[in-house]
């Protein structure tokens, strides 16, 4: 695919990328992080001016800068000093503490490859639509991460998740504090005409929780639900092809019982899990790539389009071709699943 | 048109200071408060009518002053204060049933004005993140305060499909908070050790008494009609109110919420209902933007805004004050051979000035 920017995110060894993020920080990127960025002296004698240049390449300065933005991030989180927004959603805290540990699992461990970020615009409401696999949500969570950290407006995903998400203790408070929500109408609606990104997982369940002989196989993609929203929104859909998240826990079997008794949607049996206990946990390093695809636009449709089923199917049709031909394009390039 | 106005519930505070309100309104001429037992503070200029809304007795109060306005406020939210929960029940229910079929009987009635809650809407997973007036609830409340308020609401809709000559407002208010109004949410922030559920963050809104009571002067003014959410602006977690008030957390996992719930009740000490669980475990949003471009409503104070008023007037014991964490941020980072973000900022500031004076 010509027109594709490749962001490579792995290989570079952590120092060096270490490096580069601090100087993309500190540097070009935008005005907030370089106020940010202020030297720090000790008490007894201050040091003038030569600080600027100091920041940005030498060590110390950066280091204590950080320091204190974490005490003052901490002091904040105890007497309750942050904001929230209407959904719950606290992007500092998703930022600097619910990112942090994966962070390190998107860039080392899966190695991320994006393609195709700029398709998702700076400003302004967009829904992504994408493919759902891999037992747990990880694509999800790493679709949010990679599109947070390697998009310039460092924008933030807010995804549509099932009510079991928001029913279950911790994993709930964590979505909803992640700036996700239940996936109605309603919410779609209001998050998108206030200008933010909105995730969609159409194949839900049936994607999530399919054996691994049907991998990179698009299940039902519901009854559309996310366009007739996307068109009454006006807003741009933008196809997203995950590639690596069906191999990270392969599901061999599916245990039923055990299911209906914990009141899941499927129980995975997988080459590690539950046989090896805590172990099996750990997801298989698989090599992936996140493909954003060319905005579908809505806007030119007219008003009342979206109560119009045939155009919602054909929609929704082209959406889920558009992300079936790419999975399977994207696997051709794949040299292997680990590499 | 010579206004008379007649309010409901005006021993309790609200009640009392909405009187007082209208009483100094100029746009009203005589303001009529009834209540079983006379108010504990001052209702300024409204006469008080002692008079039970459970009797048809308020029939012949409503013909006597010749009252064209209805603000009922009369709908008990705490057993505490009714003196039981089938009292409680009884205040609320067949008191609006009353207090309604005076008003269809009456000739000169041409407003009503009914002080709901938000937690008609329930709390549950299932929920949209905010309720508009015509969302449907999920789980609707089956117990207590909010039960009785479903069906007080029911009844109000009842009369307004009857009497279609009489504007009806409704008026779903998110949590009352300030100085001295007395909740079960207000109760629970005092609590010297707060229960919370384990592994759940509620979203909660705040409504100021001061904002509260000004949107039921606006809608008793008002040519509009209909439902209402009536909240602050902004949402504040549980978490993060029980931080902002410094109070010490009790997480309790989910299958235990109901016996110590059952404790607490039973100590006396706070409301913890099946119904206020819920709305500890999930929350509630209210969109209010029709209270804003319908009724034309703005309040004064934030949901941060109130609560934070509320934690200062209450004095709620801060087990960490602000200018203590701030004290001990700036011992860390001075320890840590840094100075803190505040100080550097300053020292940044000062040295720009510097280098626009140089």
């Amino acid at each position: 695919m010509p027109d594709a920017t490749v962001i490579p995110i792995g290989g570079e060894d952590g120092a060096r990328k270490a490096a580069s993020r601090a100087a993309r920080q500190a540097g070009a990127t935008g005005p907030k992080p370089k106020k940010r960025v202020v030297p720090v002296e000790p008490e007894p004698e201050p040091q003038p001016v030569d600080d600027e240049q100091h920041d940005v390449d030498g060590a110390p300065g950066r280091l204590d800068a950080t320091l204190a933005e974490w005490l003052d991030f901490m002091r904040r989180r105890v007497t309750g000093e942050y904001e929230v927004d209407d959904f719950g959603f606290d992007a500092e805290l998703t930022d600097r503490v619910i990112m942090a540990p994966l962070r390190p699992l998107a860039q080392n461990w899966f190695r991320i490859e994006t393609r195709g970020i700029e398709n998702v615009p700076s400003e302004g409401g967009a829904l992504v639509v994408a493919n759902h696999s891999g037992t747990v949500a990880l694509d999800a969570i790493m679709t949010q991460v990679v599109l947070h950290d390697h998009h310039p407006a460092k924008r933030n995903l807010r995804m549509l998740g099932a009510n079991l998400v928001f029913q279950s203790p911790f994993v709930g408070e964590l979505a909803r504090k992640s700036g996700h929500t239940l996936a109605c109408n309603p919410d779609a609606e209001r998050l998108l005409s206030s200008g933010e990104i909105v995730a969609v997982f159409p194949e839900g369940f049936k994607g999530i929780g399919k054996p691994y002989s049907e991998r990179y196989k698009l299940q039902r993609f519901g009854r559309g639900g996310f366009v007739a929203t996307a068109l009454r929104t006006k807003t741009p859909i933008i196809p997203v092809s995950i590639v690596g998240a069906e191999e990270i826990y392969p599901i061999l079997g599916n245990a039923k019982t055990l299911a209906r008794l914990f009141g899941l949607p499927y129980f995975p049996l997988t080459p590690t899990f539950p046989w090896l206990g805590p172990l099996g946990l750990v997801p298989l390093p698989s090599k992936w790539i996140i493909e954003f695809g060319e905005p579908i636009r809505t806007d030119h449709y007219p008003d009342g389009a979206a109560d119009d089923p045939m155009l919602v199917f054909n929609i929704t049709d082209q959406v889920r071709e558009t992300i079936q031909q790419t999975l399977y394009r994207l696997l051709v390039q794949r040299r292997s699943i680990f590499r | 048109m010579a206004r008379v106005v007649l309010v409901t519930g005006v021993s309790r505070h609200l009640g009392s200071r909405m009187a007082r309100i209208l009483s100094h309104d100029p746009a009203i001429d005589r303001v009529v408060g009834v209540d079983v037992i006379p108010p504990r503070s001052d209702i300024g200029g409204a006469e008080f009518v002692r008079a039970d809304i459970r009797n048809p007795i308020i029939g012949k109060v409503i013909a006597a002053a010749g009252v064209d306005t209805v603000v009922h406020m009369g709908v008990i939210s705490t057993p505490v204060q009714a003196g039981g929960r089938v009292s409680m029940k009884e205040i609320n229910v067949i008191g609006t049933m009353q207090l309604l079929a005076a008003c269809q009987k009456s000739e000169g009635v041409q407003r009503l004005v009914v002080k709901s809650t938000s937690s008609v809407y329930g709390a549950g997973p299932k929920d949209p993140a905010m309720f508009t007036e015509d969302t449907e609830p999920k789980s609707q409340p089956r117990s207590g305060w909010a039960k009785d308020s479903v069906e007080v609401e029911a009844y109000v809709r009842g009369f307004a499909r009857r009497r279609p000559d009489v504007k009806v407002t409704t008026l779903r208010f998110a949590n009352f908070i300030g100085p001295k109004v007395d909740t079960p949410m207000a109760a629970y922030f005092g609590l010297p050790v707060v229960p919370t559920v384990l592994g759940h963050d509620a979203r909660l809104q705040f409504v100021h008494e001061d904002d509260g009571l000004e949107a039921t002067r606006v809608a008793v003014h008002s040519e509009e009609q209909g439902t209402f959410n009536i909240s602050g602006d902004g949402v504040l977690m549980l978490s993060q109110a029980l931080r902002l008030a410094g109070k010490t957390v009790l997480p309790v996992p989910t299958p235990m919420v109901g016996l110590v719930g059952g404790w607490f009740r039973r100590a006396g000490l706070a409301d913890f209902s099946p119904e206020q669980i819920k709305f500890l475990t999930y929350g509630r949003g209210l969109d209010t933007t029709r209270m804003k471009e319908v009724l034309g409503f703005q309040p004064t104070y934030s949901t941060r805004d109130a609560f934070e008023e509320f934690v200062q007037e209450r004095g709620l014991d801060h087990q960490l004050p602000k200018h203590q964490a701030e004290a001990i941020e700036r011992g860390l980072a001075h320890a840590l051979g840094t100075s803190t973000l505040s100080e550097a900022r300053l020292a940044a500031r000062l040295r720009e000035e510097a280098h626009g004076r140089a």
